[in-house]
């Protein structure tokens, strides 16, 4: 008796298991045909990582990060590192950012140049948020730019596009072989890229420029993740469909130093 | 019978086979036995993580903000030791999502049975505080528990678990995601019920400490209960009440 019930349990056991693992075979195949697998999905992580992403893409489509105001901005605004010692940016700091342009390329119809001028001429934006550091310290600050949109609605995106990759002066960037990049270069979604609260600042807290601590003289910031997806120090931003050919392929230099890529938490 | 020497297992089924049920009494029910464990193993994953997270800023605010430089509210006597939030956030969140599913079935089979209701539920009778009272104070005397008392939990066994699954699990979950920049954006209010991130990062960690607590009661009484007898129960489903607990 007791023999023909665990025979029957074991028959059960394994068409549950047979059912779940197609189950989950068809939900990774749908899932990575919205965008719901990051680029840092192997291992036994990536299985936390993937769901933690998917489910959050799935809720935050059109949320938006609390708009605070100019009475909320916190006395200090901490800096976390340093501005890169590097002579191309120490040059360029010297020089108050005349000489340098922000390269934008990729999967757009129009690669282009802009210098600090030009986008300054954009119509600007302000925003006020809360951003935390994956240390866990946070902060209000106001942060004055354009929104990511609108410099992908100008260089035009082509729809193949699926991250748009920032490179900063703390990195090799200009490395003949990407996949030798390191550093803090970083990617987002183009749910991110779209969002109206991702933000290219070039100000902040009442000043026309960034310290360069923070990050002068263009940086991302992205008020739904932690603010080390928000990318300092820009000098190319490219789009792609993949970022395995980027670094070690996991879509942000942090992953190689064991954070993950996705920073929504 | 000559099997039954080389496997024990078979020997407690056959002593329970023979008539002399006083020795093996059904205690917990599978599910409750399966989530436990899954439970206990996540719960350990998520502490080690939790402190990896913490050690990189070992400061606790208050409000929305919080930051070297600003006053806190409290400073654990550790050093700022910054580098394993990567691998602690990778490891808190896998064992999150599967401590939150597990907990999830626990509650709703828990509800749908008489788990709830028979084992937690305690009955109006015992909820006198001389009788709570009197529990409380042979446990801090770390008197042994009878043998009967092994086979159903006293109003005070009851009025923990009833605390830890439906007060401070969810309230470590909810000030957990209210921490999220993202889930924060879809749910604001999350997020100002606890009063700001910070107040939120502050109430998840005193609320670990709590069950960190809970857990160390937890084994300690099981220690006196009887060790070997009352983890035996929690697998096999099965407490041994004809012998001394070992």
């Amino acid at each position: 008796m007791s023999d023909r019930l665990s025979r029957r349990k074991l028959l059960t056991t394994g068409l549950a298991a047979a059912a779940g693992a197609s189950g989950l075979g068809i939900a990774a195949r749908l899932a990575d045909r919205y965008g719901l697998i990051p680029p840092d999905d192997g291992g036994i992580y990536g299985v936390g990582e993937t769901m933690t992403y998917a489910a959050q893409r799935l809720l935050t489509h059109h949320t938006l990060a609390r708009e605070y105001t100019r009475s909320d901005i916190s006395k200090i605004a901490p800096v976390k590192g340093e501005a890169p010692q590097n002579e191309t940016y120490q040059r360029l700091l010297a020089g108050g950012f005349v000489d340098w342009r922000l390269k934008i390329d990729g999967l757009v119809a129009r690669p282009s140049f802009f210098s600090l001028a030009e986008l300054k001429r954009f119509p600007a934006e302000s925003h006020i948020y809360h951003q935390a550091c994956e240390e866990g310290w946070s902060f209000i600050a106001e942060w004055v730019g354009f929104p990511l949109s609108y410099i992908l609605s100008l260089v035009g995106v082509l729809p193949q596009a699926k991250y748009v990759v920032f490179f900063g002066f703390d990195t090799n960037f200009d490395a003949v072989d990407k996949r030798t990049i390191k550093g803090k270069w970083n990617s987002i979604d183009m749910a991110d890229a779209w969002h109206p609260q991702t933000l290219l600042a070039y100000g902040m807290n009442g000043q026309e420029s960034l310290p360069p601590g923070h990050g002068a003289p263009l940086r991302v910031r992205i008020p739904r993740q932690l603010g080390g997806k928000s990318t300092k120090y820009l000098s190319w931003i490219t789009l792609t469909d993949t970022v395995k050919d980027i670094g070690q392929g996991f879509g942000a230099g942090g992953v190689e130093r064991g954070f993950s890529w996705y920073a929504g938490i | 019978m000559a099997e039954t020497t080389y496997l024990p297992g078979l020997a407690i089924r056959g002593s329970d086979s023979l008539g002399s049920d006083s020795l093996d009494s059904p205690r917990h029910s599978v599910v409750v036995r399966i989530t436990h464990w899954i439970t206990a193993a996540t719960f350990v994953a998520l502490v080690v993580s939790g402190v990896a997270i913490l050690i990189a800023h070992p400061r606790l605010y208050w409000g929305d903000t919080g930051g070297v430089g600003t006053p806190s509210l409290i400073d654990l006597p550790i050093p700022f030791m910054i580098g394993h939030s990567g691998w602690g956030r990778y490891l808190h969140f896998l064992s999150a999502w599967i401590c939150v599913f597990t907990g999830l079935l626990y509650t709703i089979y828990g509800l749908l049975t008489s788990h709830v209701g028979k084992n937690l539920l305690p009955a109006k009778a015992d909820l006198a505080w001389g009788r709570i009272w009197r529990l409380v104070w042979n446990d801090l005397r770390l008197k042994r528990p009878a043998e009967k008392e092994a086979l159903a939990y006293n109003v005070v066994q009851r009025l923990t678990y009833l605390a830890v699954v439906f007060v401070l699990f969810p309230l470590i979950i909810l000030t957990g995601l209210a921490m999220s920049p993202a889930v924060a954006s879809v749910v604001p209010l999350l997020r100002e019920g606890f009063g700001g991130q910070q107040s939120a990062r502050t109430i998840h960690f005193f609320i670990a400490v709590a069950l960190v607590l809970f857990v160390c009661v937890h084994v300690l009484m099981v220690c006196l209960a009887g060790f070997t007898n009352r983890v035996r129960a929690m697998i096999t489903g099965h407490t041994l009440t004809g012998k001394e607990p070992s």
